[in-house]
């Protein structure tokens, strides 16, 4: 869709950001995104709001021409997720917010030379891939929280101190085996008892935002698997969306029934891949087995029709890559007959297990509230009673025309986030039930120009991800390569929030907990 | 005494596997410096053991890593080359499998973690990004290819590979440690210094 955005000045953004969550009850800041509109423009922020209750929108941009010192006031007391996506803002145009309690860098290294998302910065030039880069990197134990001056200038700071020098800091990752990829957990600890956790982000940081504005459309398509790779259908599934609503292009029936069967595929993919290496991260290898044994049923369906097992590159702008493989249904049909027998075999070996109750009954609780302010969608945001459900909300592609339930559970610990993707197995079987023999005839794909540009405008489109709300910000000048292009990560909110679930807990159960909150990190460094 | 024998991979021919000169260069480099014909028999005794029981370390920095797991499960099975035992801890580890893109950020990590390790020490860079860059070659933050923080001594290309390609670059790995000489030798070609300076 084509985002309505109000443009506002700094100085009243912060009354207006108050006025918008107390008054007409805006709980959910979708996205927030770094901008540089140039000398002109400035550098600046868009903030997109949602009301959980009544589903209104509201999309707000600011912007300050001040490239020297640019500074905006902080919404970060206002939504708990922005205290991480302003510091993403920060590390990529240097903008700085004041008033929040933490300005580091999120993704790069500390002694990194400049804001490389700026359009004036070269961070190749800057930033040489030689010795100095290959010292350990330094990591302070003391932040910075700025003041704004009331004529909107920089004004001081005061220090914030992270870890105090007499803390007990085990350092987790970047290279452990339950922290799902390279990420890194300082834990400060009290005996066994968690007293804080600070995530260290960007060992995969690839600057897939900064490559796509230097790539044509049906280029950037290619980078989207790669960043949560088991929702890669869906990822890419958004963007064609996304640059197809901008040029008014119309897909067949065949197409979104296609493109619907393939996601549902991809959830079950991932909600396997999930439920193995939260066995094995709590020492069930058997069940590990089990979860791989049928997720490689799907991965043969995937090459048969896409060629590709876990980077699929299937769909394009304006359809799919390729029309269904004969043997799809068949396979699709053999492949619901039997996960719906094997489903129980994974209560049996681990959800209904003691041990399992035991591990994971009552830890890392999230309060519906904590998990809003968080933005946590998908699974884990349900585990805890918000209905966030992206198909249902706003159906998109064939989601109108099949019938299945929302999984909502209340207890929001750990246990939940496991149930919950266990039964969203079950309902997405459901709906590839109801689909698979119901595929209309059709284009698979629509004649597109060879260089495709869209419209100028800011777009966005979110589609239901594996792992929850996954959005394209797509803003056009009309060129054949995007002006920017940002990606909501569906796994950043799930790192933020492990700070708040983890607190109180026992280091052990840890893993646990970052285990069932189901993060990918190459989706959260992209 | 010459390492002869060409290193014997079960079910695989020789002339099947690709890129055979340069494991040819390799056997040869190693004849160069003479073969012990007291402990080669026992070289070659350690070297069949060593083959086939490397232990990988568990580092997987994306979509790579997720293919490994899918070889380590049921269908492709590594277990059946020896390969099974994943270790966490680089102390514990014979060979490196680098799955996945190495950033600005992690490569001194991965500098550390192969220091760490003990040798004799192989490194496996699995996939295009750890090849060379894969597709986010010309990104601000990505290493253009492992080989310029570590040395690589197979790679396996491909985005992700696929598990037949996994297990042909590993049992490729078996060749190289099938010739290696443990024990070590005297160089018994070169010339003695005196012998030189007559020359």
């Amino acid at each position: 869709m084509k985002l309505e955005i109000t443009t506002i000045e700094p100085s009243k953004l912060r009354a207006e950001l108050l006025r918008l969550r107390d008054v007409e009850k805006m709980d959910f800041l979708e996205n927030l995104v770094g901008m540089d509109w140039g000398e002109e423009g400035g550098l600046g922020v868009v903030y997109m709001l949602l009301s959980t209750e009544t589903g209104k929108r509201v999309n707000l941009r600011t912007s300050t021409t001040d490239r020297e010192h640019p500074v905006l006031p902080t919404a970060s007391d206002l939504w708990d997720i922005a205290l991480i996506y302003e510091r993403e803002v920060y590390d990529f145009y240097g903008i700085i917010f004041a008033g929040h309690p933490d300005m580091r860098r999120l993704f790069l290294r500390e002694d990194w030379k400049g804001f490389p998302m700026r359009k004036d910065d070269d961070p190749i030039a800057e930033n040489p891939f030689d010795g100095e880069h290959m010292t350990n990197e330094p990591l302070a134990d003391v932040t910075r929280q700025y003041s704004m001056n009331p004529d909107g200038t920089l004004g001081d700071y005061k220090e914030n101190v992270i870890f105090a020098p007499d803390d007990y800091v085990v350092n987790i990752g970047p290279q452990h085996p339950s922290t799902h990829g390279v990420l890194h957990f300082r834990v400060a600890l009290n005996g066994e008892i968690i007293k804080r956790v600070d995530p260290i982000l960007g060992y995969i940081h690839r600057g897939v935002e900064k490559l796509n504005e230097s790539l044509t459309y049906p280029q950037t398509l290619a980078l989207t698997d790669r960043l949560d790779y088991i929702s890669a259908q869906q990822s890419r599934h958004a963007l064609c969306a996304c640059i197809e609503q901008a040029m008014g292009v119309e897909v067949s029936d065949r197409v979104k029934v296609i493109r619907t069967m393939m996601d549902e595929l991809q959830r079950i993919d991932s909600h396997l891949l999930f439920f193995g290496c939260l066995c094995q991260d709590l020492g069930a290898t058997t069940a590990f087995l089990y979860a791989f044994r049928d997720r490689e049923k799907i991965l043969d369906i995937f090459e048969e029709t896409c060629g590709g097992r876990l980077i699929i590159n299937y769909n394009m702008i304006g359809g799919v890559q390729y029309d269904l493989h004969p043997n799809f249904q068949r396979r699709v049909k053999d492949f619901i007959k039997l996960e719906r027998k094997n489903l129980q075999e994974y209560y049996d070996i681990f959800a209904d297990n003691v041990i399992a109750h035991n591990r994971l009954d009552g830890v890392g609780v999230l309060t519906k509230e904590q998990v809003i302010s968080y933005g946590c969608t998908g699974g884990s945001g349900r585990a805890a009673g918000w209905h966030n459900d992206v198909r249902k909300l706003e159906p998109y592609a064939a989601y109108d025309r099949v019938q299945f339930n929302e999984i909502v559970l209340q207890d929001g610990d750990s246990y939940a986030r496991l149930i919950v993707r266990l039964k969203e197995i079950e309902e997405s079987l459901n709906i590839l039930e109801q689909l698979v023999d119901n595929i209309p005839e059709g284009n698979y794909k629509e004649k597109m120009k060879p260089i495709i540009k869209v419209p100028e405008g800011t777009y966005y489109n979110a589609v239901e991800a594996s792992r929850g709300r996954f959005g394209v910000f797509l803003e056009s000048h009309g060129d054949k390569t995007p002006y920017r292009l940002h990606y909501r990560a569906t796994g950043l909110p799930l790192v933020a929030v492990m700070d708040t679930a983890c607190r109180g807990e026992k280091i052990a159960d840890m893993i646990s907990i970052g285990g069932t909150l189901d993060y990918v990190v190459p989706d959260i460094d992209r | 005494m010459e390492i002869k024998k060409r290193a014997k991979i079960k079910s695989i021919p020789y002339k099947d596997f690709k890129d055979n000169e340069t494991y040819e260069k390799l056997v040869e480099e190693l004849n160069a410096g003479g073969v012990n014909v007291l402990v080669k028999p026992f070289d070659d005794l350690i070297d069949w053991g060593r083959s086939n029981s490397l232990w990988p370390l568990t580092f997987a920095t994306s979509c790579c890593g997720i293919e490994f797991m899918a070889v380590c499960a049921a269908r492709y099975d590594i277990a059946r080359f020896g390969f099974e035992v994943t270790r966490n801890s680089p102390r514990q580890a014979d060979v490196i499998l680098v799955c996945g893109t190495i950033t600005t950020k992690m490569a001194p990590v991965l500098k550390r973690l192969y220091d760490e390790m003990a040798d004799p020490k192989y490194v496996v860079a699995i996939g295009g990004c750890s090849v060379a860059g894969g597709p986010f070659t010309k990104s601000y933050h990505v290493v253009q290819g492992v080989d310029k923080v570590i040395p690589v001594d197979v790679y396996v290309p491909g985005c992700p590979p696929r598990p037949e390609a996994f297990l042909y670059g590993m049992m490729q790995l078996q060749r190289i440690v099938k010739v290696e000489n443990y024990f070590g030798t005297t160089n018994r070609k070169q010339k003695r210094p005196k012998e030189e300076e007559k020359a």
